[in-house]
């Protein structure tokens, strides 16, 4: 049976995790690549790296990250953030990672899904969505680090990145990101039962609990926290032995 | 020497580290030369069929490989390099395969979330010396959208189940598949390439 994966994610800036709440106020937390083989030891499914720096120095350094972590980690991981372009997928794939998130960029020119899942295959095409709720109840779709509002319906765009050729779409929650009240079931779910690729639930993470909920109620295939488990309130092993006594499939290392 | 080959698609570094971290020579093979230098051989492949067999055509390494492959080499196919090996894949169309072994590579039927992507159990199917030191609760990392529908039980080492039981392991005497990315399987996958280096005469 697949099982339900758990995914650390990590914010690299100038070559250190970082870790926000609401996508603000950024401390310092680890050294990635560190980091990246302690979760791989404990029985993360995947990694995600989001890159977080502006600058082209930081950027080198966190290709360096990459090829340190493709080195040392025998588990997939997935590159995202400041992916403009093909030559940017060309970039992190050849330093070593599996799959490239896309988010601002997508929206602005969707035709980058569609362009990267033909030269690279769908599977490593990922399309990060961040979403907020409006005073109407609707999710809209946020760009630019949940800094501006493009009022496109999340839902919508789940599907239009689909039909487009994304093989995965990570749906982050702006409301409960680093909040650790809790994934948003709801909007999760619904993406969920709109698409038929695997839906990564993102954002909200604080108890185990949480994961349960989404996995379950949310319908999502797979869910990724950061600060929990960087932090240590949560060990990904005993969240496994947790899922799986509630009855979820999970891959359990020894 | 373990020759990788390179026909233009997909990651090839991570299959080159795992073997070097495992002690086993590599080289990323872009020549027959080179893959006739070595003692055995890996295709590996991820995209879509019809694009990889014409690239691979187009590379003029089906000549080393077929070689390989009559000389007795171990050739290990993983991921689409496993599909390339067989007769035909109804990916996008109908194309023909490498044709080394007997099957037919299909889609994944509706209502499944496609790609079947993430780590799924292994279940044994035949003794193997390519599963030595697998335990029965093993898990490996998918990630494909067609599977081998028809193919002769026989061959299959392991099964894996995604709404329809499937090959993930496949042997037919020095060729081998796997359907899985071994080098992204953690412990169990970096067991089988070992298994794999170990064939090696």
């Amino acid at each position: 049976m697949l099982t339900k994966r758990i995914i650390p994610c990590l914010d690299v800036n100038q070559g250190r995790v970082v870790k926000g709440k609401k996508f603000e106020n950024l401390t310092d937390v680890d050294d990635p690549v560190k980091l990246a083989k302690y979760y791989s030891a404990e029985g993360a499914d995947e990694l995600v790296f989001y890159d977080i720096t502006a600058s082209n120095d930081g950027r080198n350094i966190f290709l360096n990250v990459v090829e340190q972590t493709a080195e040392e980690v025998n588990i997939p991981f997935t590159v995202g953030g400041g992916i403009r372009g093909i030559q940017d997928f060309h970039a992190v794939l050849r330093a070593g990672a599996d799959k490239v998130s896309v988010n601002s960029a997508a929206v602005l020119k969707p035709e980058i899904i569609m362009e990267a899942a033909l030269k690279y295959g769908r599977q490593c095409v990922v399309l990060s969505i961040d979403a907020k709720k409006n005073q109407q109840g609707q999710w809209t779709v946020y760009i630019n680090g949940g800094r501006l509002d493009t009022k496109l319906d999340a839902l919508t765009w789940a599907i239009k990145g689909e039909s487009l050729g994304a093989g995965e779409i990570v749906v982050n929650s702006i409301d409960t990101d680093g909040i650790k009240d809790g994934y948003e079931t709801e909007l999760t779910r619904a993406i969920s039962d709109a698409v038929t690729i695997p839906v990564v639930a993102s954002g909200g993470a604080g108890k185990k609990e949480d994961f349960l909920k989404v996995l379950t109620e949310g319908r999502a295939d797979a869910a990724l926290a950061a600060s929990v488990f960087h932090y240590g309130e949560i060990k990904i092993c005993d969240l496994k032995d947790y899922l799986a006594s509630n009855g979820l499939p999970v891959r359990r290392v020894e | 020497m373990i020759a990788i080959i390179d026909y233009g698609v997909g990651n090839l570094k991570s299959v080159y580290k795992a073997l070097n971290n495992l002690g086993l020579q590599a080289v990323i093979a872009t020549t027959n030369q080179e893959i006739h230098n070595s003692a055995a051989v890996i295709l590996p492949g991820v995209g879509a069929f019809k694009d990889a067999i014409i690239q691979l055509s187009d590379s003029g390494l089906i000549k080393g490989l077929t070689k390989s492959v009559a000389a007795g080499k171990p050739v290990l196919g993983i991921c689409l390099g496993m599909q390339l090996l067989f007769d035909k894949s109804f990916e996008d169309g109908e194309f023909q395969g490498l044709g080394f072994l007997k099957g037919e590579i299909h889609r994944f039927e509706e209502g499944l979330k496609v790609p079947h992507m993430g780590w799924n159990h292994l279940k044994k199917n035949i003794d193997d010396p390519i599963g030595r030191g697998l335990t029965d609760e093993e898990y490996v990392y998918f990630v494909h959208s067609y599977y081998l529908k028809t193919c002769q039980p026989k061959d299959v080492v392991y099964w894996c189940n995604y709404g329809t039981d499937f090959p993930a392991i496949v042997r037919r005497d020095n060729i081998i598949g796997m359907q899985f990315h071994p080098e992204k399987s953690g412990k169990t996958g970096i067991q089988l390439l070992k298994n794999f280096g170990e064939m090696i005469g």
